[in-house]
């Protein structure tokens, strides 16, 4: 896994999908390319959706871990 | 608006459902480059109730918004309107449906939104929708299209790819971005044409939700959003309204409050999200859900929650189960009730049954 540093953090805890992705969506818009955001999450949704919306949008999702009910990602924006 | 002395540029309104699929295919088919555009309102069906019920949790889930956005390639915005749609639902222009579903004013509403100069920063040449003739009562009819196009403000920037063929010619095709001898025809409810294009496509998973892809289409949804503007006297709400609506059995004892029980472990643990804001109660002596109250309580009132409470636990053939209160501060009271003898549970209080 990658270990690039985060640029900024967005704690979605607690949100129901769709919610985190588009919270993601909107941090992303104010980011320049080759920065990293860091995501945590709780729902198990975002397991598919937060992969699903990089892939869509063409940024490198460089990290995905779980622990217990807490998720965290770590998208490279491109 | 954005120019057109290159290639021009469309907006797909995408739900996640076949016809909005088939649509942006067509124009996307045709050489011309989409974006889509998925609203979250928060009475969406998909996302968070699929999250919410433990037999749900356990399915793999996906967005079916974003699941089309990948199988036609093409971005996705995804937009939360929660605030601004309000004003659609609580004052439909158009009134509603059958039931509290605004639709005519729901896709106005998107549609305007799509075209928005803040949506993304150079604008759409024209607007994609899946719509066709004679598939809703409410909002596809052949004289709700010009009704739409007009509120909305796009005039002749909306496509109806699926419907064209039924509607004068479009800005779109009437400038050669689109051929519209590669449009269709479709009307009625039938869904085999759109199933046939489908298959030339070649998809095969996609969504066919029964009820469309919004509560407020629900019977039993839209008489528990009635009951809450009735019990408040206030024909309003906030996210967490329509989300609790969504989840638990709720009883109305009393015009002044309602339980909201959760039926399953999923819905403890969403409902437990809420202990800081609301009354709730959960049986101690044995196995049972968690409850909220939703409005203002007394001792009297207290006691008929708890027994309620308790026999909708395992404890419901005991003479006595414990019950725990906790208010929002957290301070716990116990109480001793008997379990409510079903007879005594009035039909009636069943918020949202018919």
């Amino acid at each position: 896994m990658n270990a690039t540093a985060a640029t900024d953090t967005l704690d979605a805890s607690g949100l129901l999908c769709p919610l985190p992705v588009i919270r993601v969506q909107d941090r992303i818009k104010g980011m320049a390319s080759g920065e990293v955001l860091e995501v945590l999450a709780t729902d198990p949704g975002t397991r598919h959706d937060i992969p699903a919306w990089c892939r869509v949008h063409g940024h490198q999702l460089v990290e995905s871990k779980q622990n217990g009910e807490r998720l965290r990602f770590r998208i490279l924006v491109s | 608006m954005a120019t057109c002395d290159k290639q021009p540029r469309a907006a797909a309104l995408i739900s996640g459902g076949l016809d909005s699929m088939l649509a942006a295919k067509v124009v996307l088919d045709q050489g011309v480059a989409v974006e889509g555009v998925n609203f979250f309102t928060g009475f969406c069906v998909e996302g968070h109730t699929h999250a919410i019920r433990r037999k749900d949790r356990a399915k793999e889930k996906r967005n079916n918004a974003l699941w089309v956005a990948e199988q036609l390639n093409i971005k996705l915005h995804m937009v939360d309107v929660v605030e601004e749609y309000k004003d659609v639902v609580l004052n439909p222009k158009h009134g509603y449906g059958a039931n509290l579903n605004p639709c005519l004013d729901c896709k106005i509403f998107m549609v305007k939104k799509t075209l928005a100069k803040d949506l993304v920063e150079s604008g759409f040449d024209f607007v994609i929708t899946g719509e066709v003739i004679g598939q809703r009562p409410k909002s596809q009819r052949l004289d709700t299209m010009p009704v739409i196009a007009t509120e909305s403000g796009a005039n002749d920037r909306l496509l109806r790819p699926l419907t064209a063929l039924n509607l004068p010619p479009t800005l779109p095709e009437r400038a050669g971005w689109v051929d519209r001898n590669q449009l269709y025809g479709f009307h009625g409810r039938d869904r085999k044409p759109q199933m046939a294009l489908a298959a030339q496509f070649g998809f095969e998973d996609y969504a066919q939700p029964a009820g469309g892809c919004c509560f407020l289409t629900d019977a039993k949804y839209s008489r528990k959003l009635s009951d809450l503007w009735r019990a408040r006297a206030e024909r309003d709400y906030e996210l967490d309204d329509i989300m609790l609506l969504k989840v638990g059995r709720h009883i109305r004892p009393a015009p002044h409050y309602k339980l909201i029980i959760g039926r399953e472990e999923g819905e403890n643990n969403f409902l437990a999200g809420y202990r800081k804001r609301f009354v709730n109660l959960r049986a101690s002596s044995h196995e049972g859900p968690l409850t909220l109250i939703d409005g203002s309580v007394g001792e009297t009132d207290l006691q008929l929650a708890a027994r309620i409470v308790a026999r909708y636990s395992q404890g419901r053939d005991a003479s006595e189960v414990q019950v725990d209160v906790c208010q929002p501060d957290g301070t716990k009271q116990r109480l001793l009730v008997a379990p409510l003898p079903p007879m005594e549970l009035n039909p009636a209080w069943h918020v949202g049954a018919s």
